[in-house]
């Protein structure tokens, strides 16, 4: 009996996916697993293409304004859904109102809020003039409220991506099903089985159909890494969404040439709780607990993924200067003498050792993480650490009260290749700020980057992360990977720092499919 | 008393349970910490409330019981809040035959095996003893690995099998999940049947039969079979009930759409809606079963009966 999908040259591409995808409404899905395929299903004006250069989409072109509060977006005339129907600038307007509306329940209707009067339609007033206008058919035009510097990378995201407004009238939230689903990306859906498999076919109507090489993908739901691989190594799968922590290097030996791992845009830290008296009043502290660390021996004995040792939140990539803890090119002795002298000028010592809590959420990787830094603190200066793990949910609601944690896990994925995406969940009062981190220097500095470009946007963004990394709100640890083994048959797999990859930019290599 | 009134006496004791069973759930995920709408990502406040106001969260807790209870009565079980393209009942109708079907595949295979196997090695005391160990490790082998040691044997290096997922079209993707499931079941009742039959063999009827020189194999099929079937009826119904109810574990490893699955991730996620219609459609599952298993047991012994 065979099952393999190397059997024969295989028409399907079978991809590993991750969890369900919540939604394949753009303006209401949350899970990466589901953005994922809205990059199949649709497109907005502007995209990342396969390298995540940002490239005009349903736009051809857009001008900006020299006040850069308007922007005017020249659409293609080709532009079609999958059923055929034209997409026009009136489409656009029609779905940028519903993702700010807050009836429709979007989650990342903020990332729209620098458009003009978008706030008010957040809050709820449907009668606030909206800076969306369709100017004609093919010119839409978008007024800003103050200039963006990110906007445009706000645009690629799928909250900005047009829904047809017939299927919605029609359905309500069920247009989302197979044969209801009309979306204006290369691929349309053909079958859905929640918690398994979704199917998707090439759009014969999409712009650009021709050079969509692939002609059905199917995505399966993939939560656990490990049953993935073997699914992969059974060859069901042609693609797996992640690796199991710490098995690169085996996976590597055993499937030579079929192992993808890049940097990704996306950090894991620890935070500290501001509120806590012990940790707000002393910088010394902070700064101590995190010289103490020894960050490679956690990419190298526990992540084991590829993963690079972190001093700053945002991730560079290769020769890219920037904002970086002051202690990052000492050597670990260095470090921890210096970690012990300021130990001791906080007022802990081997009398009076710091008790402190360590709260993540449960998973092995974070335990082994979490095991190892407290072993670490105890080693360099003593500190006695109490490990708690929490469930996700209860741990996300915990983390962002803030009334009983101390020192937390905390990572971040960007949302769109953007250092300010990392750095604005740290503004004073932010909802995502779960230290309690407040200062007006670092909020003008990022509020100088969000409305600057050039080397002055550069300049205020180090400044700002250098003014986070030496107030020692965060630990950063380690930039994450994002990982895949991909069969030999498929080409076309890219790195992407934000591990998009759409399936139009990948195909069967003719030479090795058998 | 007769058949009829027992079964309205038992179907009214089930109503009241379901009826406990969703004040229960209802209010303990509502004492539970972590709400639906806790993720890394936090939602606008104005989109948060708009989400409450659609589950009725904003609704005192009585209001809310009511409301669901008037809902469900219409057979509408609400929207999930993980996955709101769904409807509940749209995606149990979905899992709840997955999980029948493999479910009762597995009750099948596990009492197709055990008949014949605990016939032909009760014959003997070494058999006997044979059954009862292997019995003993088969139930002891957990079922988390048991699954994956199927999937590498069958899958990754015979490669005769798929490692995972579920396709109605495919019946090779049922063989795995039915063995994994069948073995433990199998076991238990492998032991139950095997003891029982050991009983039986030494009843008064049986050894009449005996005594009027009938072969060793019709007194043991013929005769000892269906006493020890009726003394190990109770067992059949935690079987049937573990069969037919889904088993997380089996269908998280290999990622089955089931019922099983749906309850660990409702739980996780703070799905409520979906969380409360599977606790019930498991509920109504294990109560039919019950009422079958009730209703067999009267018509089988007449102790019931009186």
């Amino acid at each position: 009996m065979a099952v393999s999908i190397c059997a024969a040259t295989p028409r399907i591409l079978e991809r590993g996916n991750g969890p369900e995808p919540d939604s394949l409404d753009p303006h209401r899905a949350q899970g990466l697993s589901a953005h994922q395929i809205i990059r199949d299903l649709f497109e907005g004006l502007v995209r990342d293409d396969a390298n995540g250069n940002l490239v005009p989409a349903v736009a051809e072109r857009y001008e900006i304004s020299a006040d850069r509060l308007s922007y005017s977006f020249h659409l293609r005339a080709d532009a079609r859904f999958s059923d055929g129907s034209a997409l026009d600038a009136r489409d656009f307007v029609y779905s940028f109102a519903r993702a700010l509306d807050p009836l429709t329940t979007a989650p990342y209707a903020a990332v729209l809020a620098p458009i003009a009067g978008a706030e008010a339609r957040m809050r709820g007033d449907s009668d606030a003039p909206l800076g969306v206008r369709a100017v004609s058919p093919q010119l839409l035009e978008i007024r800003l409220s103050t200039p963006r510097s990110d906007f445009l990378r706000r645009l690629a995201l799928p909250i900005a991506m047009p829904v047809q407004r017939s299927g919605i009238a029609a359905h309500g939230t069920g247009f989302t099903r197979a044969g209801r689903l009309h979306g204006n990306g290369a691929y349309r859906l053909i079958e859905w089985t929640p918690q398994s498999t979704l199917l998707i076919e090439r759009n014969p109507h999409y712009r650009n159909a021709s050079a969509v090489a692939i002609e059905r993908v199917r995505f399966h739901v993939t939560e656990d890494a490990a049953h993935e691989l073997k699914r992969y190594a059974a060859g069901e799968l042609h693609l797996t969404e992640s690796l199991p922590p710490g098995q690169a290097t085996r996976l590597s030996a055993q499937y030579p040439g079929e192992i993808v791992i890049t940097p990704a845009f996306a950090s894991f830290f620890f935070g500290f709780n501001l509120r806590h008296p012990a940790l707000r009043d002393s910088a010394q502290l902070r700064q101590a607990l995190s010289l103490s660390i020894d960050r490679d021996i956690l990419v190298r004995y526990i992540t084991g993924n590829g993963e690079s040792a972190a001093f700053e939140i945002v991730p560079k990539l290769a020769g890219e200067s920037g904002a970086r803890l002051r202690s990052a090119d000492w050597s670990a002795d260095a470090r921890h003498r210096q970690a012990q002298k300021l130990y001791a000028e906080a007022g802990y010592g081997p009398s009076k050792p710091l008790q402190i809590e360590l709260r993540y959420n449960t998973s092995l990787v974070n335990r082994r993480l979490a095991l190892a830094i407290a072993s670490m603190w105890e080693q360099v200066l003593g500190v006695d650490t109490r490990l708690r793990n929490e469930e996700w949910k209860v741990f996300v609601q915990n983390r962002r009260a803030g009334v009983v944690t101390q020192v937390f896990r905390a990572g971040w994925f960007a949302d769109y290749a953007d250092p300010l995406n990392f750095l604005e969940p740290f503004t004073s009062g932010n909802a995502l700020n779960a230290s309690g981190f407040a200062s007006e220097a670092f909020d003008a500095e990022l509020a100088l980057a969000a409305r600057t470009d050039g080397v002055a946007r550069t300049r205020a963004l180090e400044s700002a992360e250098q003014i986070l990394l030496d107030s020692y709100v965060v630990i950063p640890l380690f930039h994450y990977t994002a990982k895949h083994l991909v069969k030999p048959t498929v080409c076309g797999f890219r790195a992407h720092p934000l591990d998009h990859h759409p399936s139009e930019f990948m195909r069967f290599c003719e030479a090795s499919a058998q | 008393m007769n058949l009829w009134r027992h079964l309205l006496l038992r179907l009214s004791t089930t109503a009241l349970t379901l009826l406990c069973l969703l004040v229960l759930c209802l209010g303990l995920l509502h004492l539970a910490p972590g709400g639906p709408f806790d993720t890394e990502k936090l939602a606008p406040p104005e989109v948060q409330a708009a989400l409450a106001a659609r589950y009725r969260l904003d609704q005192p807790f009585v209001i809310q019981v009511r409301d669901y209870l008037v809902a469900a009565l219409r057979g509408d079980l609400g929207p999930s809040f993980q996955y709101p393209d769904y409807s509940v009942q749209e995606l149990i109708a979905h899992a709840a035959p997955i999980t029948l079907s493999l479910g009762g595949l597995a009750a099948l295979l596990a009492i197709a095996l055990a008949i014949p196997i605990a016939c032909g090695l009760s014959a003997t005391r070494w058999g006997s003893r044979l059954a009862s160990a292997g019995g003993l490790i088969a139930l002891a082998l957990p079922k988390f690995v048991l699954a994956p040691l199927l999937i590498l044997l069958f899958a990754v290096t015979l490669a005769w099998l798929p490692a995972g997922g579920f396709d109605w079209t495919r019946p090779q993707s049922f063989v795995l999940p039915v063995l994994s499931l069948a073995l433990p079941q199998f076991a238990l009742l492998l032991r139950a049947l095997n003891e029982n039959l050991r009983a039986a063999l030494l009843s008064a009827p049986v050894i009449a039969a005996q005594a009027r020189g009938y072969s060793k194999r019709r007194v043991i099929w013929r005769h000892a079979l269906p006493l020890a079937i009726a003394q190990s009826l109770s067992f059949l119904g935690p079987i049937l009930i573990a069969l037919l109810t889904g088993s997380a574990v089996i269908e998280q490893v290999f990622a089955i759409p089931g019922l099983g699955r749906y309850l660990v991730q409702a739980a996780l996620n703070r799905d409520y809606t979906l969380l409360i219609g599977a606790v019930l459609t498991v509920a109504v599952i294990v109560a039919l079963i019950n009422l079958f298993i009730d209703a067999l047991q009267y018509w089988l012994d007449p102790r019931v009966r009186g």
